[in-house]
């Protein structure tokens, strides 16, 4: 069984009297423990795809599953909990709440497990160590570059220890070097935490890391990675 | 409550001017609220320490007060004999028959304006009847002579009050002799003298009360019982304390309503001022809730943490205008006592309860304020929020 499990789902935004549709019968698996890129030219609906996987964002039709949960089926307060338990989210650029540290972004996610306060800080100090920014805990984000912005919002996704770690053009404004860097933890998350990994990218630095690459264009895929060896 | 308060605060700190205004407004009802409350106090508690349990307070049957009222001298000499009136070292029963007339005299700080001043007749029994009434500098005036004794609250707000001048009126000069206090009542806004002194100079031939104190404050009733059904004399037998407390009633509940309705009108403002603060603080935060929301934390974990949010600025502006209001405290102020149309001074009582009870009233006003951008922080749309 797949970690992620996407089935036929349709999804339908309507603007006024324009409808658009992103997908209409979409299928997809993501396995434990893989490493996805998904590439595809801007509104071909990646964001969308994300967000129906985190459960941001309900299918019209069809269904979500992620490690055997119904996800298009959990009512708001379910899928909170549910989040908070097993998946981890970084967005393009705003992630960090400006007015609380480094240190106190990363702890938000624990804010909800029944962890001391004791237990809390080493799992954020761990945290912040595996994005190598131990050093900057009591920094604010604008204290941060992008690059180590980014870095504590990867520190916060994982700090909960989710399955799932989802990533939505997470080096879209960083530079080359910074973008490596966060690449770089990408993968080594992947292969010494077995975090399974899907990133939204329109780099190719970016896909080349990843162990499998989706293309999606107009809805649909044109996969690649599992063709090309 | 998931989200950490630091959060709050930090943010409101991000944003000083709009925090300040809206904690400002809110100070401001709750300085009003608390003063105008300490004025309603202050009156209310002035006339409830002028009566004792223990006094008796005879009147004219009907009087609804001392003005009104009459008792003439063969009444007077009857009550003078009351069995349930208590006696003092020398023998004699505590009973004092009194003249009480108002008379109108010119302020010193407000030329143009007249105010009127009781001025009480008594017996010397009088100043072993009202124990709470102290002479404070002075003698006590002597009998036979037109001296008076003035009440703390007129010193000083009426001229020739120091011990030792001459205030004229009702024709004739009268020595000031004494100051006295009683405990911050009602007695303290009067001028107290010989009651054979005050009859005839005010051309009366009656007394207006009859005051007597009880050996056993268990005995109203019964001297109440055996008074009233005397057929030589019809009157109404009050207890002091009772009488006074009904005489504030009236004014008190008109402050009281005065100052409900002026805070509400105020409130209004203020909350409107939370409102508008915490909707800008909302649509310059959605990103932020976004996040949150997609950390797990539930749309009514941020609810409660806008609500808290606007409640500790309305906190804050509670603490504010309760050390905007507490100078008020102990501040003298006077006002027609309604009941006999005489002036009573009296203090601003800011009490413990009134502060909490302002403080409670800012809190409310900030969840008030809070409560629909809180709500709509709730529901911001994750998505787009973030897109
Ligand atoms: N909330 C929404 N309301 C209406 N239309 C939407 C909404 N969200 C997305 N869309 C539309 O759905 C399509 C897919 O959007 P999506 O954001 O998933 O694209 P994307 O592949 O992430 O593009 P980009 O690379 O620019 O981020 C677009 O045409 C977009 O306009
Ligand atoms: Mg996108």
């Amino acid at each position: 069984m797949a970690l992620v499990e996407i089935r036929d789902v349709y999804k339908t935004f309507t603007r006024g009297a324009e409808r658009i549709d992103v997908f209409t019968g979409l299928t997809l698996d993501v396995e434990q423990g893989s490493f996805t890129a998904l590439m595809g030219p801007s509104g071909s609906g990646k964001s969308t795809l994300l967000n129906l996987i985190a459960g941001l964002d309900r299918p019209t039709s069809g269904t979500v599953r992620v490690n055997g949960a119904e996800v298009s089926a959990m009512t708001p307060a379910q899928l909170a909990t549910w989040r908070s338990e097993h998946v981890g989210f970084v967005f393009q650029s705003f992630n960090l709440l400006p007015v609380l540290t480094a240190f106190q972004n990363v702890e938000l996610p624990l804010l909800l497990t029944r962890l001391s306060k004791r237990e809390r800080d080493e799992r954020i100090r761990i945290a912040l160590g595996v994005v190598g920014l131990d050093d900057r805990m009591d920094h604010y984000p604008r204290q941060l570059s992008g690059g180590q912005e980014q870095r504590v919002a990867i520190a916060r996704a994982i700090v909960a220890d989710p399955t799932l770690v989802l990533l939505d053009e997470p080096t879209g404004q960083l530079d080359a070097k910074s973008s490596q860097e966060v690449l770089t933890l990408l993968a080594r998350l992947n292969d010494e935490f077995g975090k399974t990994i899907l990133i939204v990218t329109h780099d190719p630095a970016a896909s080349g890391r990843a162990r499998r690459q989706l293309h999606l264009e107009k809805g649909t895929f044109v996969e690649q990675g599992s063709l090309v060896p | 409550m998931k989200i950490p308060i630091t959060y709050n605060l930090r943010s409101m700190r991000a944003r000083p001017v709009s925090t300040a205004l809206t904690a400002l407004g809110i100070a401001l009802v709750v300085a009003v609220f608390i003063g105008m409350l300490a004025l309603a106090n202050g009156f209310a508690s002035a006339l409830v320490r002028t009566g004792s349990d223990q006094n008796v307070l005879v009147l004219r049957k009907g009087a609804d007060s001392e003005m009104s009222s009459s008792i003439d001298r063969e009444t007077a000499s009857i009550l003078a004999s009351v069995p349930q009136a208590a006696r003092g070292g020398d023998a004699r029963a505590m009973v004092s028959p009194e003249v009480y007339v108002v008379i109108a005299l010119g302020r010193i700080e407000d030329t143009t304006g007249m105010a009127n001043v009781v001025l009480r007749g008594v017996s010397e029994q009088a100043w072993q009847v009202r124990q709470n009434v102290k002479v404070v500098e002075g003698r006590r005036p002597a009998s036979g002579k037109n001296e008076l004794c003035v009440g703390a609250k007129l010193v000083g707000r009426f001229p020739n009050t120091v011990v030792g001048q001459t205030m004229h009126f009702a024709g004739r000069p009268w020595e000031v002799v004494c100051h006295f206090t009683a405990g911050g009542s009602a007695f303290e806004s009067e001028m107290w003298g010989e009651n054979e002194q005050v009859m005839p100079a005010m051309r009366g031939q009656v007394f207006q009360s009859v005051s007597f104190r009880l050996a056993d404050p268990g005995g109203f009733e019964e001297a109440k019982r055996s008074l009233e059904a005397d057929k030589r004399f019809t009157v109404d037998v009050h207890r002091e304390s009772e009488f006074y407390a009904q005489q504030s009633q009236l004014l008190g509940s008109i402050l009281r309503i005065l100052a409900v309705l002026i805070t509400s009108i105020m409130a209004v403002g203020a909350i409107f001022g939370a409102v508008n603060t915490m909707y800008a603080a909302v649509s310059s935060r959605m990103p932020e809730i976004a996040v949150l929301l997609t950390l797990g934390f539930r749309p009514r974990s941020v609810l409660a943490s806008f609500l808290i949010e606007s409640a500790i600025i309305a906190l804050i502006g509670g603490v504010i205008g309760c050390l905007l209001a507490l100078p008020l405290n102990g501040l003298v102020t006077s006002t027609t006592n309604w009941a006999s149309f005489s002036e009573i001074a009296f203090a601003f009582r800011i009490t413990p309860g009134l502060l909490l009870a302002g403080l409670i009233f800012a809190v409310v006003m900030g969840m008030l304020g809070g409560f629909f951008p809180a709500r709509r922080a709730s529901k911001v749309p994750v998505v787009q929020a973030l897109r």
